[in-house]
């Protein structure tokens, strides 16, 4: 017969002060492992809901980014002329010539000065990435200073919000848009008319071509001509993979820095958890060896332990998530190193990463009382009874 | 003496318990170090930049360059002792993973402003004779194992091409702190090369440094260069070297705070702990602490004995943990040299570090200590188990 689920609870909460803390350790140590989780997985979102699947990127070849890349006139018309190129319901190719640079912005609050992305767009740039809506006011006319903010430039930056004005090229830009395209690289970009934004910084050739393909699965044919083509010195990729690539780093930092932290944390958690259950056990060594004496077997004792510090870490585990659930308001907006531009993205909770942590907390808990357990499920009954 | 031999006889007494609050100290000390030593490196960069030398480059951003023939205007500013340019390379060796900073810069000027890089005079003379030549840093060379006269190719990201060169020269840093991790090469090669592949990009530089003959005038030989220029088509931004890589960090600061507060949050788990150790222990001991009071010792007497026993503790943690981080550090340099240039642990990080886990001892120990000066005899003495 098992020893009854209550025996496991009760001794918790006899014990409160020592439970409190072990528990809070733990606590702590499942809320760094959850945050650190969820930023990661908020940066990929991120950066992989920015790009589409049936979008081609071409940039000049061995150029990392966009914003290194530069594309001539000539070469842009030969990737244009392509049959892999969709067309639109009017007729036109679903393809953007654009240009993307960094501009130096001063942020509101703090006043120092961040590189933002901006992006000059053409006919199709929207129809190309369905996620991006125009919130509040109207796109830029074709051949004037307007440029359209995305929500989190507008949020954060001085001159980013409607009816402001940005001043680079020697022009004032008038936001006359605000856009929103959900959690995606593009809420961070300036967009404005890519002729204009030429002739303002003074930059005879575009930094990329995208254009949605016909049919998905002529990427690799597409890829091996143009890239094979002696007048182009392009490579294409896929704008979902683009965007992958351009987190890498950042990602694999985060992600570095998450196991470090957590791993060397939970030692830390499971020596704290190790600690408290061994006293338990000594503390008990008299009742423990009345139940023995009852007829209680090992196994029973084992499992009762076992399930008390499965508690704990529960305990813990639910408290440390539910601490760390409030950071899904917080949006962080940090360089990307990769593209030397301003990011903002938010921390994610996931139903995965929230298993996960829960599991983890139990995994520490067990790790942290097994040894324990089995000690006291070991000791002799006699010896036990005799001690004071 | 006695006393710390008590002390150490005490903490000990338990010894599963006190190994693994010891151990569980150490790992936190070690987290609590590494992570310190991250931010440290984080800002290593501005603090050993030079206040005296001032950074022009364009007002709209660092991606766009400035035309080579506002070296000479520059140079007629009030206050301009010397000036150099150059530009970010951004070159790649063989693959994207052994990343390096490579700049391409004027050879001559560049040396003189730059006193911190020690190049031998033969090396420096061969350097700047050659065209082709470049030089790189102590440490560069010898994590590639390159020597003096070997080829050195890049593939230029920002600049496309296979760029070729020949190592002149291997330069030491004045300071510790001079970064040893750079190459650097004729800007010269690079605009020659230019002009035959994309004229329009020729003739034109990403940087301007500045020397300045009176570090007091930094803000005003500033605020003149940039006056120059207003309204042109390259509009330019000048500031001190310091504020220029504080700009740069300034960007990523977010993640800085991030790493911060977990160091932080490092140290409160072990102090709950730590604090959880001491508090069993004392409970363990109340009625040795009542037979004691009996015998005639005060009560801060045995305060102290509880209070010296968590400092034990915790500074045996720390003092491992301590010992641990140079290892650490050093595996950190090894396995992610991508990210850090160098990791190496400072002499302040070693006394934070001491101080924490000194912390960690005094918090833990507070409420026993409280039990132990305020048990009175007779209730220490009812007590059992």
């Amino acid at each position: 017969m098992g020893i009854p689920y209550s025996y496991s609870f009760r001794n918790l909460w006899t014990r409160r002060l020592t439970t409190v803390l072990t528990a809070s350790g733990m606590a702590l140590v499942v809320f760094v492992f959850a945050a650190t989780l969820m930023l990661a997985e908020g940066l990929q979102k991120t950066l992989v809901d920015t790009g589409s699947y049936d979008n081609v990127v071409v940039i000049r070849k061995s150029a990392n980014s966009e914003v290194q890349s530069g594309v001539e006139r000539a070469q842009t018309s030969i990737i244009e002329s392509q049959p892999e190129v969709a067309m639109g319901d009017d007729g036109r190719l679903l393809l953007a010539k654009e240009l993307v640079v960094l501009i130096n912005l001063p942020k509101r609050e703090s006043n120092k000065p961040s590189n933002v992305v901006i992006r000059g767009i053409s006919a199709a740039s929207l129809m190309l990435r369905p996620q991006v809506r125009l919130t509040e006011g109207r796109m830029p006319r074709p051949g004037s200073a307007e440029v359209i903010t995305g929500r989190n430039i507008a949020r954060r930056f001085q001159g980013g919000g409607m009816g402001e004005t940005v001043r680079f090229g020697m022009r004032d830009w008038t936001v006359v848009g605000i856009f929103d395209a959900g959690n995606t690289g593009f809420s961070s970009e300036i967009w404005g008319d890519v002729d204009q934004l030429m002739q303002a910084f003074r930059r005879p050739v575009y930094s990329s071509v995208i254009f949605k393909m016909r049919d998905s699965s002529e990427f690799e044919q597409f890829k091996n001509r143009t890239e094979g083509n002696p007048r182009l010195t392009v490579e294409a990729k896929r704008e979902k993979i683009y965007y992958q690539e351009q987190s890498e780093m950042m990602a694999k930092f985060l992600r570095i820095l998450g196991i470090t932290l957590t791993i060397i944390f939970s030692l830390g958690a499971v020596i704290g958890a190790m600690i408290t259950m061994y006293a338990a056990v000594a503390q008990r060594v008299t009742e423990i060896g009345t139940l023995r004496a009852l007829g209680f077997q090992k196994g029973s004792i084992l499992s009762a332990f076992v399930l008390e510090s499965l508690f704990l870490g529960l305990l813990g585990g639910t408290a440390g998530l539910f601490f760390a659930s409030f950071l899904q308001l917080i949006t962080i907006s940090t360089m990307n190193w990769q593209t030397f531009a301003e990011l903002a993205f938010s921390f994610s909770l996931t139903i995965d990463i929230a298993w996960k942590s829960l599991a983890f907390s139990l995994v520490m808990g067990f790790a942290g009382g097994f040894l324990p357990a089995l000690r006291a499920a070991r000791m002799n009954i006699v010896d036990a009874l005799r001690a004071v | 003496m006695f006393i710390l031999k008590l002390l150490i006889r005490n903490a000990f007494r338990h010894k599963l318990r006190s190994v693994l609050t010891v151990v569980g100290v150490a790992i936190a000390i070690l987290a609590f170090g590494l992570l310190r030593t991250l931010v440290e490196v984080w800002y290593s960069g501005a603090e050993h930049s030079s206040a005296s030398r001032l950074v022009t480059r364009n007002a709209i951003s660092l991606i766009f360059p400035l035309p080579i023939a506002y070296k000479d205007r520059i140079r007629q500013v009030p206050g301009v002792k010397s000036i150099s340019y150059g530009n970010w390379f951004g070159g790649i060796y063989i693959d994207e993973k052994n990343f390096f900073a490579n700049y391409a810069v004027e050879p001559q000027t560049y040396l003189d402003l730059y006193p911190e890089i020690v190049l031998s005079p033969d090396q420096t003379a061969a350097f700047i004779r050659d065209r082709k030549a470049c030089i790189v840093g102590r440490k560069l060379a010898e994590k590639y194992g390159w020597k003096i006269g070997d080829a050195i190719t890049l593939r230029g990201t920002i600049f496309p091409g296979q760029w070729e060169f020949i190592l002149r020269g291997i330069y030491k840093g004045a300071q510790k702190s001079t970064e040893e991790r750079v190459l650097l090469f004729h800007w010269d090669y690079l605009n020659e090369t230019l002009k035959k592949t994309v004229p329009r990009r020729a003739d034109q530089a990403g940087f301007y440094m500045i020397g300045i003959t009176n570090p007091d005038l930094a803000a005003e030989v500033a605020v003149a260069v940039d006056k120059t220029f207003k309204n042109s088509l390259a509009e330019t931004m000048t500031e001190t070297e310091r504020a220029f890589h504080l700009g740069f960090i300034a960007m990523t600061e977010a993640i800085v705070i991030a790493i911060q507060i977990v160091s932080y949050v490092v140290i409160v788990i072990i102090m709950v702990v730590a604090a959880n150790t001491m508090a069993m222990t004392a409970r363990e001991r109340i009625a040795e602490y009542a037979t004691f009071k009996t015998l005639g010792f005060g009560a801060w007497h045995i305060g102290s004995i509880v209070f010296g026993e968590s400092i034990v503790i915790a500074m045996t943690g720390g003092i491992l943990g301590v010992l641990l981080t140079f290892p650490g550090a050093h595996w950190v340099e090894t396995e992610l040299s991508q990210y850090f240039p160098s990791f190496s642990v400072s002499p302040v990080t070693v006394y934070f570090e001491l101080f924490a886990a000194c912390l960690i001892g005094i918090v833990a120990a507070v409420f026993p200590t409280w039990r132990g000066v305020t048990i009175s005899i007779a209730e220490g003495l009812r007590r059992i188990g």
